[in-house]
């Protein structure tokens, strides 16, 4: 059997078929809803900035950086996408960003993407914005202007989302893993790969998060957030 | 606004722009072509052996259970331009490109729903 090593997301034939069919009908609802919900979150002033957050996560997912020997990883995006454009919006960026992968550039298998969804949109930025909103909470009482203080919120928030996403590949190996390997083997293989790549994730999600904060602190959906709390 | 601050909003813009660019269409050709997490975790219990009919997977693991993809015929297919080594840039440009346009579509049709509603 020939196998293609340059994937980078879940393959067709990893989880057997049922599960996989649960998983799409579930990345549907959450994506239709967030359609629904991303309108609070959109409006002309910042249509342009969430549509070149979805381009660069594109961008940076190519770029795969090296964590051990032979193994590497890549920004995921989630925490990012949330902070920057807010989290309806950012499960949207993220979808839109797996689909093309998908169908265009056969990365990521077709009956995959649904877990790739619920892995990377959802659960990477439902558990890196919750992280990043309890964590500025903290941060905006002591230094509330603070540019490299978001930047520490964006690095930790990003690791929290990707260690969190990873765990769905282990959920979803659990219910419909199609494989001879233990569970146990693959929860603590993606848990200890995923605390690495979580940490290349932080750093890209800090340096972007900060960029923008220093030059356009008005678009960036987690200050503006509270801002507009304050004003209504 | 001034015309210093009109200048400094389109420098945001210009600069966003000019990073997807560079990070689709240069530094892509520098990134690791090792497995990622994911992909090494399916690996776990394999061997990869190359042998005439390109690499092949000796042993038990997850990723033995991997179909060809659906796609693999597309013409950007692994982020090559019909398969041509040294294509990864004009790919990646090519995906970021696509991406941009269905994304701002898409946010542009939702923005435009809560103004009517509105």
């Amino acid at each position: 059997m020939t196998v293609q090593i340059t994937a980078m997301h879940m393959s067709d034939g990893l989880v057997n078929a049922p599960t996989s069919v649960v998983f799409g009908i579930l990345a549907i609802a959450v994506v239709g809803f967030c359609g629904w919900r991303a309108r609070t979150e959109l409006d002309e002033r910042t249509v342009p900035l969430a549509g070149l957050v979805a381009a660069f996560i594109f961008a940076v997912q190519m770029i795969n950086f090296p964590i051990l020997p032979g193994v590497s990883g890549h920004l995921l995006g989630g925490a990012l996408a949330a902070i920057l454009v807010g989290p309806y919006t950012g499960v949207l960026c993220i979808t839109i960003v797996l689909v093309v992968q998908s169908l265009l550039f056969a990365d990521g298998g077709v009956t995959a993407l649904g877990m790739n969804i619920t892995n990377m949109a959802l659960i990477g930025v439902v558990a890196g914005y919750s992280a990043a909103r309890v964590l500025y909470a903290v941060v905006r009482r002591r230094r509330p202007d603070s540019v490299p203080a978001l930047g520490v919120v964006g690095f930790l928030s990003a690791l929290v989302g990707t260690v969190c996403a990873s765990m769905g590949f282990v959920v979803e190996y659990a219910i419909g893993g199609a494989a001879p390997t233990s569970l146990s083997t693959v929860a603590a293989y993606m848990l200890g790969t995923h605390v690495l790549i979580g940490i290349g994730e932080g750093l890209i999600t800090a340096v972007t998060v900060m960029a923008v904060a220093r030059s356009r602190p008005d678009l960036v959906y987690l200050l503006r957030r509270d801002r507009e709390a304050v004003a209504a | 606004m001034s015309a210093q601050a009109v200048t400094r909003r389109w420098q945001f813009w210009v600069g966003f722009g000019v990073a997807i660019l560079l990070i689709a269409g240069v530094v892509s050709y520098f990134a690791s072509s090792s497995p990622d997490g994911l992909d090494s975790a399916t690996l776990q219990g394999c061997q990869v052996v190359d042998t005439e009919h390109g690499e092949q997977l000796t042993g038990n693991c997850i990723a033995q259970h991997a179909t060809e993809h659906t796609m693999s015929t597309s013409p950007l297919a692994d982020y090559t331009i019909f398969g041509h080594s040294g294509t990864n840039g004009p790919a990646g440009i090519i995906g970021a490109a696509v991406v941009l346009a269905i994304a701002f579509g898409a946010f542009w049709l939702i923005a435009r729903t809560r103004r009517t509603k509105d």
